[in-house]
């Protein structure tokens, strides 16, 4: 394992304005990825996870240190950090095909000739098996269809790093599994560095190499990172039967639910919620059940 | 053998339940189109019946100084008198041409070299001229109100200081009444716009600067918000992009606010519509206003229900204006989805 720092994160700590003050979301979190790397960020909601994901995105800037890429400050957004929104974000009026193309376009101008795009963008509709659906709208396919498109949209800009904003959040578990499945496959074959959030306790160890577990905010940082030493191509159904897979999952639940209980169990410490807490979670819990 | 016929009769019997069934359903279907029909038909022309009934009664108790107020059958046949003047004026139109042209001939017949002259028909405009003038005086109206509003609701939309800097201006005019306008109007086009040969009148040119003026606001409003409103993902997602800012433009917020300009354009189309009206009435413009306004004045016993004609004719074509409306919207949104009323 060589020690070839690919993206850093240097005591990234952001405050929000807000009417009583500024309000302090992240705290020094600190973080060295390297490339192809793996990596799950989870944390109950309105811990901050979404405020690292913008942050390394440049959508957000950090107030006090940063984040530096192969050795350069990112300080704007870039295609070379793709984003994949936990809404798809595909533009309604646009077909899958052009959607991809928006970005293709912008990213090879000058690169790739005419001929060399549409069969890049074709490529990439391929990878996530949408072919078929090249020249249907958003509206015209299912939620699952609609995020494979959006998986398609930010690996067709070729990025160094893949940035995925609980992609599967809004899913049914069969559709879930399998864009999973093709996740997995799509990251063995092209190795970009990826940074996911997630909820669901099992998609984070199937997937990741190491688990970032973000403690509660205010003021929320790295509480703990779990490496996941499991041998890929993983399988589930080998897996849930795994001692080690099992290990690694209740590693897990165990920071989420007796280090870092629920804001609002330790009573009105998080009165204050960061800006990405919306829905009150309990999907974590209720996977548990299931798997 | 026996159990063999008992399956016979087992059989036979479920044909029968299973046609008897099949009947069943078929007559239900039938019933169910059939209250389909009244709902989707019936009801609106049972209610149709009662306003006509409860209209013929009730004005029949009103006692005016040009009669009383006419009911439907009045209207109805004030509107095929209206409709036969038009025909009358057409064909005395058309004699005139014919003799123009007749005339013309012999004098060209005995003199090649004379100097024919074809002079237009100044006869009187009819009601349907009339509705003519008014559907080109709200269309110049509104397109130019559009020409203006739409670039000002984007630029508005898209930044925060020019919103903050046309905000007030629009909340102050937007409530301007109509009436207010128009005598401003007509002074400054009666100063500015001196031609000895004026392609337009000046009437058409008032009314229809007073219809824009109206216009303007509800397209400026609309189209910014709908500018501003643009979903954030997709803002961001043209952020990693990095987009540049005309492509921006174009690919992500012009689409994204086409279903709020267009609900703008339509509440701007109804305004421009009701408005020209009253602008015609005062600036004699030689539309539907102008005819309202024509009957009062003239004050015959048939003059209201020359007027409720007018009335409901103006109901009819705001009405088709608004589907019209509606039919580009449905031609030019993404937005199919949309509920459109």
């Amino acid at each position: 394992m060589h020690e070839q720092n690919h993206l850093e994160l240097t005591s990234v700590t952001i405050d929000f304005p807000t009417d009583k003050g500024p309000f302090r979301a992240l705290d020094k979190v600190n973080l060295k990825i390297r490339k192809s790397e793996f990596i799950s960020l989870i944390g109950h909601s309105g811990c901050g996870k979404s405020t690292v994901l913008n942050i390394v995105a440049g959508l957000n800037r950090a107030t006090e240190g940063g984040v530096i890429l192969n050795g350069k400050e990112v300080v704007e957004p870039g295609p070379e950090r793709a984003v994949v929104f936990q809404h798809h974000s595909l533009l309604p009026w646009l077909s899958a095909y052009e959607n991809i193309e928006l970005g293709v376009k912008q990213v090879f101008r000058g690169k790739k000739s005419k001929a060399e795009m549409r069969e890049w963008i074709e490529h990439n509709l391929d990878l996530v098996h949408m072919t078929h659906a090249r020249d249907k709208r958003p509206d015209e396919i299912s939620g699952g269809m609609k995020q494979r498109v959006g998986i398609a949209r930010a690996l067709a800009m070729q990025p160094e790093v893949l940035l995925m904003d609980e992609p599967f959040g809004a899913l049914d578990a069969l559709t879930r599994a399998r864009l999973q499945d093709s996740l997995m496959e799509i990251h063995a074959a092209l190795g970009n560095t990826v940074i996911m959030i997630t909820h669901d306790v099992d998609e984070a160890v199937l997937l990741s190499d190491r688990i970032v577990m973000m403690t509660n905010g205010p003021a929320a940082t790295i509480g703990e990172v779990l490496h996941i030493d499991l041998e890929r191509p993983r399988k589930r159904l080998v897996l849930a039967d795994d001692p080690q897979y099992n290990h690694y999952r209740s590693e897990v639940l165990k920071f989420l639910y007796e280090r870092q209980k629920q804001p609002g169990e330790n009573d009105g410490q998080a009165q204050t919620e960061a800006p990405d807490a919306s829905e009150p979670e309990k999907t974590a819990e209720l996977r548990v059940v299931s798997a | 053998m026996r159990t063999d016929t008992m399956a016979d009769k087992y059989q036979a019997f479920n044909f029968r339940t299973l046609d008897r069934l099949l009947n069943f359903l078929s007559t239900e279907n039938i019933s169910a189109n059939a209250s389909k029909l009244i709902t989707s038909i019936g009801i609106p022309l049972a209610a149709l019946g009662v306003f006509l009934m409860l209209w013929s009664v009730l004005a029949a108790q009103v006692q005016t100084s040009l009669g009383v107020l006419p009911g439907p059958a009045k209207v109805w046949e004030q509107m095929m008198t209206l409709v036969d003047e038009h025909q009358a004026e057409r064909e005395k139109e058309a004699a005139f041409f014919e003799r123009q042209e007749k005339r013309n001939a012999t004098k060209l017949a005995s003199n090649p070299d004379a100097q024919v002259k074809i002079r237009p028909y100044t006869g009187q405009a009819t009601f349907f001229d009339q509705i003519w003038t008014s559907l080109l005086t709200v269309a110049t109206g509104f397109i130019i109100a559009s020409l203006i509003a739409i670039p000002i609701g984007i630029l508005t939309g898209m930044s925060q200081t020019l919103y903050t800097a046309f905000n007030p201006i629009i909340q102050l005019f937007k409530p301007i009444s109509p009436l207010a306008w128009l005598p401003i109007v007509t002074m400054v086009v009666s100063a500015v716009y001196v031609s000895k040969d004026p392609m337009f009148a000046k009437s058409f040119l008032t009314s229809a600067i007073t219809v824009t003026l109206c216009c303007l606001w509800p397209t400026i409003i609309n189209t910014a918000v709908g500018v501003s409103s643009v979903d954030k993902d997709l803002i961001n997602v043209s952020r990693v992009l990095r987009l540049p800012w005309l492509t921006r433009t174009v690919k992500i917020i012009l689409p994204s606010s086409i279903p709020m300009m267009f609900t703008g354009l339509r509440l701007s189309l109804g305004i421009g519509w009701m408005v020209l009206i009253a602008a015609e009435m005062l600036a004699q413009n030689p539309g539907l206003g102008k005819f309202v306004w024509d009957e009062f004045q003239n004050g015959s016993s048939n003059s209201l229900a020359r007027i409720m004609v007018a009335v409901l004719v103006i109901g009819f074509i705001g009405f088709l204006l608004d589907r019209g409306m509606l039919m580009l919207q449905r031609r030019f949104s993404w937005d199919k989805s949309a509920v459109l009323r």
